[in-house]
């Protein structure tokens, strides 16, 4: 088939953020899906507690301050979140390097307070339906912090080493602040599942 | 430091600096996939992917085609000694599971993998990488249950696995294990060819392509993806609990702690009904591509064809409920999943009235062997349609649930609604992928056989559903006088597989001596027919611009093109969502054997799992090296932007 030239193309730019960057389809898609598997946790808690004849069942209501504590760090963590977008929007080297360690920081307290956030549930996850529902809300949560300050702390070296010098590099911690986004959100309905549902 | 301070890339070579010649040899090279088993277990061209992903999907087919056959010869007459009940549990679970999970849902999807990228216009999938893990991890998924079967721990608590059946109290060792890790294995897989085919048709488009040039085969792959997005973490969910109650004691679904069973069966078919449309809408997509190509002319009614597609992705969110009329709920409820059930019915009329107005009011019809099956299609599917109209009505599901009637009923409207048009799909795009056509008079005895031999088969099941036979009975006492159909109904099912011996055997014949095809046999209107037969690695030397919904149609003998891409790294054109105004030229991953890593170390960790909650740990090391060994740059120019 004879080709006719109709399009140059040359002078397209070789990386975009936000909306014209693919991966930033592909990250909003794995929220989506992901998103929906919280939804549908969150939904068999509920139905469960609906059918209950009492919720907790056979337990005192978690204590809630490591949850509590764990909100307001994260809670705090959007303001460096937001203010890191901007830096790596404008692809800027040495703030995005300082943003990625204090983002690093925002993930791991969090983390290690999740740590004590297991035993204040007040309840083992095989005592009774309520109790697993709880380690499984929390649980889930957990495996996105983890798998999110995990891949913080593989970009945040990245960007210290010369793979930095790119601005697809940039696009990455862009799309990386955008879970981190979805991590906090997603940990809001769950704080009150949790934590305060129980005490109604 | 800013975004000007950034260190210049080499901005490489140019498309528009070669020559017609050196330009498809600079391409070859750069898409190449490499020769050995390194090579081998790096591949990330979305073809090769997707043949891989044909070819295991039809091997699955066969085992699970032979476990139906061997079924049936047990059903052949009352009494038979032949199966035990404990194998026939198993069978028609590995049955279903593998017609389901390892055959109807990866191969839909891989049919979209191999022919999105080119029917889009476009030189790969996106996130390639992300592909390649998908197919392992299918694999490792779909051996792992169908080894398990042969070591005697198949699963054996039917496709859906109800609770408390497979709980921990009454499915003691690990067959239901497995069954809940294949679940885990195969949507894992599924999802992540869902997110990458979803970014392909948003954001790689050629220029020109808006989203009312959109080839309707594409957007049936599309909304199925949403749907895959939506509904297969409900599946997750559910087997996950699942296994969380089998293996650490926690009570979701116990009763006796405060758990419930019933949630179990609202989660698997929130999944399980939208499941039947992401193996139907797919087939409607091919119906699409099929049927104007053999009429002669565009198709009828795009627009309401394009919302009948987006109806049907939301509706099937709303029917859940249907498949759990015997479970005693509210009757208000039970109304309205009735009422939901049958609105489904009117945007599927439509797409049925739409071809049906392309092939009336078209040139003079090409019947050859794809459109066969079309017709076969409509036949089928309709008439399994209706059933499913009956099967919503309460009362009459209360009556036929559990029944041969039901199994009647979604065999047709599966084989005829999926399997039909993808056999028709079959003979259609295969000289595309082989370069050779398939053999039309064995496509002719395979289309008779398969039409006869199915409605044999399946047909009397609606009968002898009526007269009260249960489904997933090993046998059924002389007295009852179901021997004479059933024996019937064995042939049917004998003829039918002898059907796809036929196929095989066309498949095999032609792949190696069929004839020659050249670019375009069919003389089709979209862009994967602009290619050669079977595509080069980069697909398009230059990318296509669209002016036109049949763009070959619109234009013949010559096609306009963009042009300024590098060729010496592997770079895609990324466009506009809505318009497909060109926007970026984006890098597209290189070959790498880390997402081979990725899903030995995901695969084993599934595995482990069944055996200890501690491979989750102990899996998490392999894992992190892996993805990290995957994403971090090596260097190529593919790395960098």
């Amino acid at each position: 088939m004879r080709e006719r030239t109709v399009l140059e193309l040359s002078s397209l730019p070789t990386f975009g953020s936000g909306p014209r960057s693919p991966t930033w389809w592909g990250t909003l898609a794995f929220i989506a899906l992901e998103g929906t598997g919280f939804v549908l946790a969150a939904a068999t808690y509920l139905y469960l507690a609906y059918i209950a004849p009492g919720w907790p069942l056979s337990a005192a209501p978690p204590n809630h301050w490591p949850g509590t504590i764990v909100t307001i760090l994260l809670v705090a963590s959007l303001v460096p979140n937001h203010i890191l977008s901007g830096y790596a929007k404008k692809c800027e080297m040495r703030p995005v390097r300082i943003g990625m360690l204090v983002m690093t920081a925002f993930g791991l307290a969090p983390l290690i307070v999740r740590g004590f956030e297991f035993p204040a549930l007040n309840i083992y996850w095989d005592t009774n339906a309520y109790g697993s529902m709880l380690w499984v809300l929390l649980g889930l949560h957990t495996l996105h912090l983890l798998t999110d300050v995990g891949d913080t702390i593989v970009l945040a070296v990245l960007m210290f080493t010369h793979h930095g010098n790119s601005g697809r590099r940039f696009a990455d911690v862009e799309d990386n602040i955008f879970y981190w986004y979805f991590v906090v959100l997603t940990w809001l309905p769950l704080y009150f599942l949790i934590y305060w549902l129980p005490r109604f | 430091m800013s975004s000007a301070d950034l260190a210049p890339k080499p901005e490489g070579i140019l498309d528009t600096e070669l020559d017609a010649e050196s330009l498809r040899r600079r391409l070859a090279e750069t898409w190449k996939t490499r020769s050995g088993l390194v090579g081998f277990l790096s591949s990330v061209d979305h073809k090769v992917i997707a043949r891989r992903y044909l070819i295991t999907a039809l091997i699955f087919l066969c085992l699970g085609g032979l476990s139906a056959v061997a079924m049936r010869v047990q059903l052949s007459g009352p009494e038979r000694g032949l199966i035990g009940p404990d194998l026939y549990n198993q069978l028609f679970t590995m049955h279903g599971v593998t017609m389901m999970f390892l055959f109807a849902v990866p191969i839909m999807q891989a049919v979209g993998l191999y022919l999105v990228p080119l029917m889009v216009g476009t030189r790969n999938i996106a996130f390639p990488r992300l592909s390649a893990f998908s197919y392992w991890v299918y694999l490792s998924g779909g051996v792992f249950v169908w080894v398990s079967f042969f070591l005697n721990m198949g699963p054996d608590i039917g496709w859906f696995a109800y609770v408390p059946l497979s709980g921990p109290e009454f499915a003691p060792g690990k067959r239901a294990d497995v069954w809940a890790q294949m679940i885990t294995y195969t949507e894992v897989s599924s999802l992540a060819v869902a997110v990458a085919t979803i970014v392909t048709v948003l954001k790689q488009r050629a220029p020109g392509m808006s989203l009312d040039r959109i080839p309707l085969f594409v957007w049936a792959i599309l909304v199925t993806s949403f749907v895959i997005v939506f509904a297969m973490p409900s599946v997750m969910i559910a087997s996950s609990f699942l296994i969380l109650d089998r293996l650490v004691g926690t009570h979701i679904f116990n009763p006796a702690e405060g758990g419930d069973a019933l949630i179990f069966q609202h989660l698997f078919w929130f999944f399980g009904h939208p499941e039947v449309y992401i193996i139907f809408l797919p087939a409607t997509g091919m119906v699409s591509a099929i049927v104007p190509t053999f009429a002669r002319r565009p198709i009828f009614g795009y627009l309401a064809l394009v919302l009948s597609l987006i109806a049907v992705g939301i509706l099937s969110f709303g029917l859940w409920v249907h498949h759990m009329f015997a479970t005693g709920l509210p009757k208000l409820g039970a109304s309205f999943f009735t009422a939901s059930s049958m609105l489904i019915a009117i945007p599927n009329g439509i797409q049925i009235f739409c071809w049906l107005a392309t092939l009336w009011s078209g040139g003079p019809l090409r019947l050859k062997t794809p459109l066969l099956f079309v017709f076969g299609f409509f036949f089928i599917f309709v008439a399994g349609g209706l059933t499913g109209v009956m099967l919503a009505s309460v009362p009459l599901d209360l009556q036929v649930h559990d029944t041969y009637f039901v199994v009647a009923h979604f065999h047709y409207v599966l084989i005829g609604g999926a399997v039909f048009p993808l056999l028709g799909a079959t003979y259609y795009w295969f000289p595309k992928l082989t370069g050779r056509m398939m053999s039309e008079r064995l496509g002719r005895w395979h289309f008779w056989l398969a039409f006869i031999g199915f409605n044999a088969a399946f047909f009397p099941m609606h009968i002898v559903g009526l007269w009260g036979m249960p489904r997933r009975v090993y046998t059924y006492p002389v007295e009852l006088g179901w021997g004479g159909i059933n024996l019937f109904i064995t042939a049917g099912a004998l003829l039918f597989f002898l059907s796809f011996v036929l196929f095989v055997i066309n498949l095999a014949r032609s792949a190696r001596s069929g004839e020659a095809a050249g670019e375009n046999p069919w003389d089709a209107g979209t862009l994967e027919w602009a290619v050669s037969s079977p595509p080069p690695n980069y697909n398009f030397a230059r990318i296509p611009v669209v002016a036109h919904s049949e763009p070959l149609w619109a234009e013949r003998g010559s096609m306009p093109v963009a042009a300024g891409l590098r060729v010496d790294a592997r770079e895609v054109l990324i466009s506009t969502v809505a318009e497909a105004k060109p926007d970026l030229r984006e890098k597209s991953a290189r070959p790498s054997i880390w997402p081979f890593f990725s899903a030995l170390s995901v695969g084993g960790t599934f595995l482990g799992s069944i055996f200890t909650p501690w491979a989750v740990v102990w899996g998490a090391l392999p894992i992190a090296v892996s993805l990290i060994g995957w994403f971090w740059p090596k260097g190529a120019p593919e790395d960098e932007e």
